[in-house]
């Protein structure tokens, strides 16, 4: 008898059970980190691997999704839009409704239950747009944690008004004025408050990305996006999408959208990165599209660095989007090719924004309209019939000084 | 046999403890680096660990951060950094070279390429502080097909099994970090540090330093008391830091810190043994 079971469903179901024990997925992932850290992530490992496991912390843990963050999210069939672009219809998984308007807040749900399981009464986190040091900070007010982000002092000044909410929800926010004073520079500060204050801290890493068991934890927070995706659709159009598409920056949107479909070989998922001023162009923040494999921030994935190994700097129009690294689970399935990695340009996405805001009344973050200007070049190849799912990750409020100015508008 | 296990067993037999000086490759000019390790060696150092600049170097405190700042001004590679070790070498066959650093521009390189390379140049051991015994099982046998000593931390949260696991990797010497946080923070707490060492002493023979927090020639006395080896990095970096600018400065300053911490080991230990 013939072997019937493809490589892609053997693939498929591989990559669902990853990470292995020590938190590869295939040569990616692991735990990159000095000694002194090992410890610290065995403990959370172990702690983790208990409560995910645990049906009360569970409980606890949807319930504050529903009651607090306001889930299920809709997915919503944008029919004007899909009928303007001539193809394939287009839903939106509408994570921009979520409490704190973007995806970030199902993680931090998650991790700020855990460090109040594991008795920390301190957390930190580090933050580029501010978008997850504003959901890291309201988690810590509402379960009155004392909270301390890391911010590249370049970010604080693009984004102060997210920088005056985590103030006042009672978050001390540090500049970082080290390296290249954005993002990764932030993410190595709270590294290294993590490491002195272990004892007292848990630090909430607001991606994918980091040393095991950070890319798994931050993936099952937030994979209900995808979960609910795939109930909805199948209620809605009663069956399963042709194409998923979502933005990735370090990428914790796309995995939470992408993984409950892994098994579904006949589900095409695009990660969509951001090619700033284009890739030729050398700034860009489009790790997967343009580096290569290397060690940063616990883990090994796909890097944007010069031939010495040493870390560039990255351009995007989206804070949120601006970073030389990507989980490294994405590194994975871009090698298995179970899903594929495209650029989009700060200036495509500025259109697919416009787009969305007259076409929908929707006004998406910066970041998510990456993932649906890459949707507006998909649909029109595809019949009329075929499903796409985008993760409308985040909500454009924050990002109308940006897009404002970029136009040469006062507000 | 290695540069590092003849420096540690000439050491025992002289009943004396090594001195070992860190400093970032090119920091703050690249210039400065090979007489600064000439000069290191006269002062009383036994063996010279050598950072290789990375831009993120997230064990590392503010003070070698931002030495590896000024030293990527000036683009320093590790293949340059490997030029200064065979510089070094042409004058001095003695001392030990460590290398210390990042995986990153190693991974770069390639592991195989780098390790010829390093062994060429005349490095002997090489420590890459992000990569932990899970990660290093295919890197160390590349290591020491070319005669390089993987050295590895332990640290204060480092279990029985972790430090039979990471010595059973290791050889040369083994780190001991001090204390929880990262170079250049709070100075140690020496009974603690005693404590610890013991316990390690109860799993390996392999000679055992301490590093981080060793900021003066009084703290360097207390852990050649009871250490191996004695570390010193952010103390000297500071000094590199602050005469960025007057480089010809530079080696008097790191000297006198070398030669005050020499001396006050050596009369400690001849105190304990008179």
């Amino acid at each position: 008898m013939i072997n019937t079971v493809s490589t892609i469903d053997m693939m498929a179901s591989m990559a669902e059970d990853l990470p292995d024990a020590n938190g590869h997925f295939g040569p990616y992932g692991g735990r990159f980190v000095a000694e002194t850290l090992m410890g610290p992530l065995e403990e959370l490992r172990l702690a983790y691997e208990h409560f995910r496991n645990d049906a009360a912390f569970m409980a606890e843990f949807d319930k504050d999704l529903a009651q607090f963050v306001g889930r299920p999210s809709p997915l919503y069939h944008a029919e004007r839009w899909s009928q303007k672009l001539g193809g394939a219809q287009i839903y939106l998984k509408r994570e921009d409704l979520n409490h704190t308007g973007a995806h970030k807040i199902n993680n931090t749900i998650g991790q700020g239950l855990l460090a109040r399981h594991m008795g920390k009464r301190r957390v930190i986190a580090e933050t580029g747009a501010g978008q997850h040091g504003v959901a890291t900070a309201t988690v810590a007010a509402r379960m009155g944690m004392e909270c301390v982000v890391y911010m590249g002092a370049e970010d604080i000044k693009r984004q102060a008004i997210n920088v005056f909410r985590m103030k006042l929800l009672g978050a001390t926010v540090v500049p970082v004025e080290s390296g290249s004073k954005t993002l990764k520079d932030a993410l190595n500060e709270a590294m290294r408050d993590w490491v002195t204050n272990v004892d007292s801290t848990f630090y909430i890493i607001g991606t994918v990305a980091g040393p095991h068991p950070y890319p798994a934890m931050v993936r099952d927070f937030q994979a209900i996006i995808g979960r609910e995706a795939r109930a909805q659709i199948l209620e809605q159009a009663g069956r399963l999408p042709d194409a998923l598409v979502a933005c990735v920056g370090g990428g914790s949107n796309a995995i939470g959208l992408f993984y409950p479909f892994l098994k579904d070989t006949s589900v095409a998922m695009y990660g969509v990165e951001a090619a700033g001023d284009g890739i030729e162009s050398g700034r860009h923040a489009a790790t997967l599209c343009a580096g290569r494999p290397g060690v940063l921030h616990g883990n090994r994935t796909y890097l944007i660095e010069d031939a010495d190994g040493q870390i560039i700097e990255t351009h995007s129009i989206s804070a949120g989007l601006d970073y030389p690294g990507v989980g490294p689970e994405h590194a994975w399935l871009k090698d298995m090719k179970r899903a594929t990695y495209v650029p989009i340009t700060d200036s495509e996405a500025l259109d697919a924004f416009h787009a969305l805001t007259r076409t929908e009344g929707i006004i998406p973050a910066l970041e998510s309209s990456h993932a649906l200007a890459y949707a507006t070049k998909l649909a029109p190849t595809l019949a009329k019939d075929k499903i796409i799912i985008v993760n409308l990750s985040g909500r454009g409020d924050k990002d109308i000084h940006t897009v404002a100015a970029r136009e040469g508008i006062t507000v | 046999m290695s540069r590092i296990k003849n420096c540690f067993d000439d050491l025992r037999s002289r009943k004396r403890q090594a001195l070992i000086p860190y400093i970032t490759a090119g920091d703050p000019r690249p210039d400065v680096t090979v007489p600064l390790m000439h000069a290191m060696v006269k002062a009383g150092a036994n063996i010279i660990e050598v950072g290789v600049p990375f831009s993120d170097p997230m064990a590392d405190g503010p003070v070698v951060q931002a030495a590896c700042e000024r030293a990527l001004k000036h683009h320093v590679s590790l293949r340059q950094v490997l030029d200064m070790v065979r510089e070094f070498r042409s004058r001095d066959d003695n001392t030990p070279v460590v290398l210390m650093g990042y995986l990153n521009p190693i991974e770069a390189m390639g592991y195989t390429e780098f390790a010829r390379a390093a062994h060429a140049a005349g490095v002997d051991g090489v420590l890459t502080v992000d990569m932990p015994p899970e990660e290093a099982r295919d890197v160390v046998p590349i290591f020491r097909a070319e005669q390089l000593d993987p050295i590895f931390l332990l640290a204060p949260t480092s279990s029985d099994e972790r430090i039979a696991s990471i010595c059973s990797l290791a050889s040369g010497f083994i780190y001991y970090v001090s204390l929880k946080g990262v170079t250049g923070a709070a100075s140690l707490d020496i009974a603690a540090v005693t404590t610890k060492l013991k316990q390690i002493r109860a799993i390996t023979d392999l000679p055992v330093g301490v590093g981080f927090g060793i900021r003066d020639a009084a703290t360097a006395a207390q852990v050649a008391a009871v250490a191996d080896a004695v570390v010193v990095g952010s103390a000297l970096v500071r000094k590199l830091g602050e005469f960025a600018e007057q480089p010809h400065k530079i080696e008097q300053e790191v000297v006198s810190i070398l030669a005050g911490m020499r001396a006050a080991m050596d009369v400690a230990h001849d105190r304990v043994t008179s």
